[in-house]
């Protein structure tokens, strides 16, 4: 299609005027455009009001779309169930015999870890999430892992607190708004978190990939020990995430680790709590500059 | 006897012409309103641990800035970044810079060919994707590392096998847009 003719603007000066203002607007609107790259590139909170303002106004609709994402969720997995049910439902049967007399040994080992606690008078740290909701959605096209979550300030999210799913560690709170708030997912390449393998303590850092698996760095180099399969949980250290909860297992071996992909995958869960900051003073002290001494002004 | 007419003889694609007019902010309002949803794609109920879903908002701009020129004005690409921006997870301000550089770079490419075909079309909307979708990248305020890189290698690839898909439906859209609804007189 041939463009329009009225740009071909001839002798009529107002015609050629409007032209060359349409080029001097676009042209000042791709500067502010790149001067604002180079701010929130610099600064990568500068405009953390106006997104989760913007968030919180359509976040209604993500609400219903994430409640007809877990309910198709349901219907295929009721499909599938049909598919031999047969051999499924004894080996379910096999394993839910062999998981009650775990069960029963955890309450046990339970009992005694409350016993032995009373014992080294450790109160227990109050847990108690701080909220429940949905993640309503995340971001599909960019390259950075992001995920929005429908709870905010007015339920007590603050940013930097753990968001669990039942299967697992989701990410951290990065932005909050009133009623919304932006969940850094583990997988996005700048999140880190301290992690040890669930059955010793050898501790690592898992890094994300941006693609969906993290890559897991030993701290402590010398022969690898890390076999497939091994499940790795945080460890605690830096204080924000309670030491315990399931991160990932490693898939394939690397020089210095593993990679290994998430636990919980974020489009499988339904609902996500909202922990608070493990200890906060550890954190706050983490920010304190090293000539400066702690609790001091 | 008079038999009667044809009830489509007054009638063409756009609807009844007789009494009837295009309405002015149906015209107006469909092209921008298509692209700002475009932007709202991280709230469907998709959560991919891979970026794959093509950026939706771009494609759908690049779209009717090539089958209706002079519809979308030169600095549309302002606006159109900037409510990208605020949801698409990309540093603020790499939506604004891109869509309008992407607009002005339309602008001039039609200086030289003022007359297209729709392959034409297809090859530059798929030279300024890959090209966005490569800037996104480096713009994405991690490091930029190989990972990522391959990461994005299908997203491109579904971006523009879409691009005719998306074209459709715009010129649907085009078509619902000129419908005559408004009653004259």
């Amino acid at each position: 299609m041939a463009p329009p003719t009225f740009r071909r603007s001839g002798l009529n000066k107002k015609a050629r005027f409007s032209v060359f203002t349409g080029y001097v607007a676009a042209a000042i609107g791709a500067m502010a455009g790149a001067i604002l790259l180079a701010l929130s590139l610099w600064r990568p909170q500068a405009f953390a009001d106006l997104r989760s303002q913007a968030l919180d106004i359509v976040s209604p609709v993500g609400e219903a779309g994430a409640e007809a994402r877990t309910g198709t969720r349901g219907f295929f997995d009721v499909v599938s169930g049909y598919y031999r049910a047969g051999s499924k439902n004894a080996e379910l049967r096999r394993e839910i015999e062999i998981a009650r007399v775990r069960l029963a040994e955890a309450k046990a080992l339970e009992q005694e870890n409350r016993r032995l606690r009373a014992v080294l008078t450790i109160r227990d740290s109050d847990n108690k999430p701080v909220a429940v909701a949905r993640l309503i959605g995340a971001t599909s096209s960019s390259s950075r892992r992001f995920a929005y979550l429908g709870a905010g300030d007015k339920q007590g999210v603050t940013p930097e607190m753990p968001v669990v799913a039942p299967k697992g560690l989701v990410g951290r709170i990065l932005e909050t708004g009133t009623n919304s708030s932006r969940v850094l997912l583990l997988s996005d390449s700048e999140s880190m978190v301290p992690v040890r393998r669930a059955k010793d303590d050898l501790v690592a850092f898992a890094e994300g990939r941006a693609d969906g698996s993290l890559r897991l760095r030993l701290i402590n180099l010398g022969i690898n020990p890390i076999r497939p399969g091994d499940i790795f949980v945080t460890s605690g250290a830096g204080g924000l995430f309670r030491p315990g909860i399931a991160v990932a297992v490693a898939d394939e071996i690397t020089k210095d680790g593993a990679i290994a992909h998430v636990l919980s995958n974020p489009a499988a869960t339904d609902y996500v709590t909202v922990e608070p900051i493990w200890r906060p003073e550890a954190v706050n002290a983490a920010s304190v500059p090293v000539e400066q001494e702690l609790g001091g002004e | 006897m008079i038999s009667p007419i044809n009830p489509r003889a007054r009638q063409d694609r756009f609807g009844r012409k007789i009494n009837r007019d295009h309405s002015r902010i149906l015209a107006l309002s469909i092209p921008w309103l298509t692209v700002l949803i475009g932007s709202l794609v991280p709230l469907l109920p998709i959560i991919t641990p891979v970026p794959v879903v093509p950026p939706l908002a771009f494609i759908t701009m690049l779209a009717w800035r090539l089958v209706r020129p002079g519809l979308l004005p030169l600095w549309a690409g302002v606006p159109f970044g900037l409510v990208d921006d605020l949801f698409s997870g990309q540093p603020f301000g790499s939506g604004i810079l891109l869509f309008s550089l992407a607009l002005i770079a339309i602008e001039a490419l039609e200086m030289r060919f003022p007359w297209r075909s729709f392959f034409q079309d297809w090859l530059t909307a798929s030279v300024l994707i890959t090209a966005y979708l490569l800037c996104c990248w480096l713009f994405s305020g991690a490091i930029p590392g190989h990972v990522q890189l391959t990461v994005i290698v299908p997203q491109i690839l579904l971006s523009l096998v879409l691009f005719p898909v998306i074209a459709r439906m715009v010129s649907v859209f085009d078509r619902f847009r000129l419908m005559r609804v408004r009653r004259v007189g």
